[in-house]
C-alpha cells in the first residue's frame, strides 16, 4: 500500500469533526501505514481522539494563526504536513475548509486532486475513487497515476471511525506562512436567524414556488403558505430545501418566504443535499431541480398535476393533492402525536 | 481607488441543463453522446461570476473585465452571442475541450496561461474570478489551482457576496456548512473569488452592449489559441448513467386527511 495521509482540521472546540471521522475511516479500511496531519489551534485533543485509529504517525501543524480557516495558513500547513509525511495518498473530508484550500495545494505538490469522492476502493489493482460528473448525472470510477493524489471525500459517505480515545505522540510540523492578508471575522447566519439547513436532518423538505401561485380562488396565500412551512419544519425538524425559481422571486424582491435564501436552492446550480428521505410540496420536479436529489434514498411530493416531473420516475410517490390542505393537515396531525406523547 | 480593478473572470461553455446527457466511451477520454450538437450555455456559476464582475466593475470607474474562457471555438462563439448582450467585457478565448473528463489541472494551465499573457495586467488591481464549481466537472479545483500559478494566496470559495470599504478592504462572504457564511476581510488585491449564486439577478439583454462586444469578440476568437488539455494519467474505468427511472406510484383522488396520514406515517417510521 501507499504512504497515506489523512489531512484533519480542528473544529471550533478543537476536536475532530464527524466528516473527518468519516475520512478516517474511509483511509483505515484502506489498510496500510496510515499518517494523521492535523491543522488547527491546538491538536493534542484532535490526537489523542484518533489515536487508538491505528495511525501510526500524528503531525501537527497549530498555533493561533491556524484556528482561522483561511487559504494562506491552511495551504502553508497541509503543504508542510504533507512534505513531513511524504504522502503519496492524501485523503481528506470535503469540509468548506478544505475544499478552499487543498486543490491549491496538490498544485503546489505537483500532484492531482480528485474533489466530491463517494468512494474509494481497489479496482484491478489500483486504488480508485468514485465521483460525479455534470452535476450529479453519471457517475465515473477513476484511477490516477500521479501523486501525491488529493482525495477529498464528500461528508456520509462513510460511516465516522469511532473508537476510545488515548494517548498520541504528535510531532509539531513547521509551516512556512507568508504575509497574512486576510482575517476572518467570524460567521454570520442567514438573514432570518432562523436556522433551516439542517445537514443532519431524516428529511429534506423542498418547497417550490407553487407556494406563491394563484389558487384555486385566483389568490395568492403568501402569509399562510409561510405559516405552514414553518410548522412543518417546527414538527419534523426537517432541513428545508427550495427551487430555484422560489428563491428567486425572493432576490427579484418580491414578499416571498422570508426565511428562504439562495443556500436554500437545491439542484443543478444548487446544492445536492445528503438525507434519507425528501419530500417535495409546491416544486414541479424538472431535471435541473432533481439531479439535487440524486442523495435523497425515498422521494416522495404533492403536486396538483398528475404529469408533473416527479411522476415521470423521480419520485416513489406522487400524491396529486392540494398541498395548502395536505401540509395543514400533517401539521395537525404530528401535533396531535406531539400531545399524546406527552413530550 | 483612482485606477479601478482588472477582474479576470474565468468560465467557459457547459450543455444547457435541460439536455439529456449520456457518456460515451471516447477513444482517449471519456466524451458525452454528440457533444458538439449540444446545446450550451455559459457555466452558470461563471455566469454569476460574470455578473458580479460588472457590477464591481461600473462600482469602480477605471475597471475593466476580462472573461478567460477556454472551450471549443465553435461553440464559444454561439455562447458569447447570447452572454456578449449581458456585461461589458473583453473576451480572451483558449481553444480546447471543456468537458468534464478534462482535468482540472490542465484546464488550469491553460487558464493561467491566457491571464499572464494578458499585457498591462497589475497585481496590486488584479482580482480573479470564476464559478465555484462547474456544471461539467463539478470539482471546485480550477480557480485554486489557476491561483496558486498565479501566485494569489488570498482566495476564497462558494462566495455570495464582495463589498469594498472606502479604504479598499475587501468584506468577502462564503458558503460554509449548515446554510451559513464565513466572513472574511482582506487588505485588497490580488485576491481570488470562487463564486456561487452572489445577489444580483441575471441582467436583461442589452444589444448595444452586445454589438460593442461583439466587435472584439469575434477577432478574439479567431486568435484563439489550440491549448492540449486531457486528463494524463488519469484512467476511466466506467462512466454510467444512475440507475433508471424510478416506479412512481401516483396518488389520486385521495381525501387529503388519508395523504396526510399516510405522509406523517412515513415521515415517523425509522
Ligand atoms: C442553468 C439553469 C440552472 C438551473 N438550476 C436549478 C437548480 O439548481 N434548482 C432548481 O430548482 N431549478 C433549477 N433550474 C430551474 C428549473 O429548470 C425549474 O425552472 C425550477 O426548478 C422550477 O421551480 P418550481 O418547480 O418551484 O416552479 P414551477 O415550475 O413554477 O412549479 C410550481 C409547481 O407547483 C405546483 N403547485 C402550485 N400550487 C400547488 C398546490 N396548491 N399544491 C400542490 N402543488 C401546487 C404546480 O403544479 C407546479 O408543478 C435551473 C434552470 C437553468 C436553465
Amino acid at each position: 500500500m501507499e504512504r497515506l495521509l489523512v489531512l484533519a482540521h480542528t473544529e471550533g472546540d478543537g476536536t475532530l469533526g464527524r466528516p473527518a471521522l468519516e475520512a478516517l475511516n474511509a483511509a483505515a479500511a484502506l489498510g496500510g501505514d496510515l499518517t494523521i496531519g492535523l491543522v488547527g489551534e491546538e491538536a493534542q485533543a484532535a490526537a489523542n481522539q484518533a489515536a487508538r485509529s491505528g495511525a501510526v504517525r500524528f503531525l501537527a501543524a497549530q498555533g493561533p494563526e491556524f484556528a482561522q480557516p483561511r487559504y494562506v495558513t491552511d495551504a502553508a500547513a497541509a503543504e508542510a504536513l504533507c512534505r513531513a509525511a511524504q504522502a503519496q495518498v492524501v485523503i481528506a473530508p470535503g469540509t468548506a475548509r478544505w475544499a478552499r484550500v487543498l486543490p491549491g495545494v496538490s498544485a503546489r505538490l505537483d500532484g492531482r486532486v480528485d474533489t466530491h469522492v463517494t468512494a474509494i476502493a481497489v479496482e484491478a489493482g489500483a486504488l480508485a475513487v468514485t465521483r460525479w460528473y455534470y452535476r450529479q448525472r453519471m457517475e465515473a470510477v477513476l484511477s490516477r497515476s500521479r501523486r501525491p493524489w488529493f482525495i477529498l471525500v464528500d461528508a456520509g459517505v462513510a460511516a465516522p471511525w469511532q473508537g476510545e480515545a488515548g494517548a498520541a505522540r504528535v510531532e509539531s510540523v513547521d509551516a512556512a506562512i507568508p504575509e497574512i492578508r486576510t482575517t476572518v471575522s467570524g460567521v454570520r447566519a442567514p438573514r432570518s436567524g432562523e436556522q433551516t439547513i439542517r445537514p443532519d436532518a431524516d428529511l429534506l423538505f423542498v418547497a417550490g414556488a407553487g407556494w406563491t401561485k394563484k389558487q384555486a380562488d385566483g389568490q395568492t396565500h403568501l402569509p399562510e403558505a409561510e405559516k405552514l412551512i414553518a410548522g412543518f419544519l417546527a414538527a419534523t425538524g426537517a432541513s428545508l430545501g427550495s427551487s430555484k425559481s422560489l428563491v428567486d422571486l425572493a432576490g427579484e424582491g418580491q414578499a416571498v418566504l422570508s426565511f428562504m435564501t439562495h443556500l436554500n436552492q437545491v439542484g443543478q446550480t444548487g446544492s445536492t443535499p445528503r438525507h434519507p428521505k425528501g419530500l417535495a410540496a409546491c416544486c414541479h420536479g424538472e431535471e435541473p431541480h432533481v439531479v439535487g436529489w440524486r442523495f435523497i434514498n425515498q422521494r416522495r411530493a404533492i403536486n396538483l398535476d398528475p404529469n408533473c416531473g416527479w411522476a415521470r420516475g423521480k419520485a416513489d410517490v406522487v400524491y396529486v393533492a392540494d398541498a395548502f390542505e395536505v401540509i395543514a393537515r400533517v401539521n395537525a396531525l404530528l401535533e396531535e402525536r406531539k400531545a399524546t406523547s406527552g413530550s | 481607488m483612482s485606477t479601478g480593478y482588472q477582474i479576470i473572470v474565468c468560465g467557459s461553455v457547459v450543455p444547457d441543463p435541460l439536455q439529456t446527457l449520456e457518456p460515451v466511451a471516447g477513444t482517449g477520454l471519456p466524451a458525452l453522446k454528440n457533444e458538439m450538437m449540444l446545446p450550451a450555455v455559459l457555466d452558470p456559476w461563471a455566469s454569476h461570476a460574470l455578473y458580479e464582475a460588472a457590477h464591481l466593475a461600473q462600482a469602480k470607474p477605471g475597471s475593466k473585465v476580462w472573461l478567460v474562457s477556454l472551450g471549443p471555438k465553435a461553440k464559444l462563439q454561439q455562447v458569447m452571442m447570447t452572454v456578449a448582450q449581458k456585461a461589458p467585457f473583453e473576451l480572451v478565448a483558449v481553444d480546447g475541450p471543456a468537458g468534464g473528463f478534462v482535468d482540472a489541472h490542465e484546464t488550469a494551465a491553460a487558464l493561467a496561461g491566457a491571464i499572464q499573457a494578458i499585457a498591462g495586467l497589475d497585481r496590486g488591481r488584479l482580482l480573479v474570478f470564476g464559478g465555484w464549481e462547474s456544471a461539467s466537472r463539478g470539482a471546485g479545483a480550477t480557480l485554486q489551482i489557476v491561483g496558486e500559478r498565479l501566485g494569489i494566496v488570498d482566495q476564497f470559495q462558494g462566495v455570495d457576496q464582495l463589498t469594498v470599504a472606502d479604504d479598499g478592504e475587501l468584506e468577502i462572504l462564503e458558503r460554509i456548512e449548515g446554510g451559513q457564511h464565513q466572513v472574511s476581510r482582506c487588505v485588497g488585491p490580488p485576491a481570488l473569488l470562487g463564486w456561487a449564486t452572489g445577489h444580483l439577478p441575471e441582467p436583461r439583454n442589452n444589444p448595444q452592449i452586445g454589438m460593442t462586444n461583439m466587435r472584439a469578440i469575434m477577432p478574439a476568437l479567431q486568435k484563439a489559441r489550440p491549448a492540449k488539455v486531457a486528463a494524463e494519467g488519469v484512467v476511466y474505468h466506467r462512466v454510467t448513467l444512475p440507475r433508471q427511472q424510478r416506479e412512481t406510484q401516483v396518488v389520486k383522488d385521495r381525501p387529503a386527511g388519508e395523504i396526510a396520514r399516510e405522509i406523517v406515517d412515513w415521515i415517523v417510521q425509522g
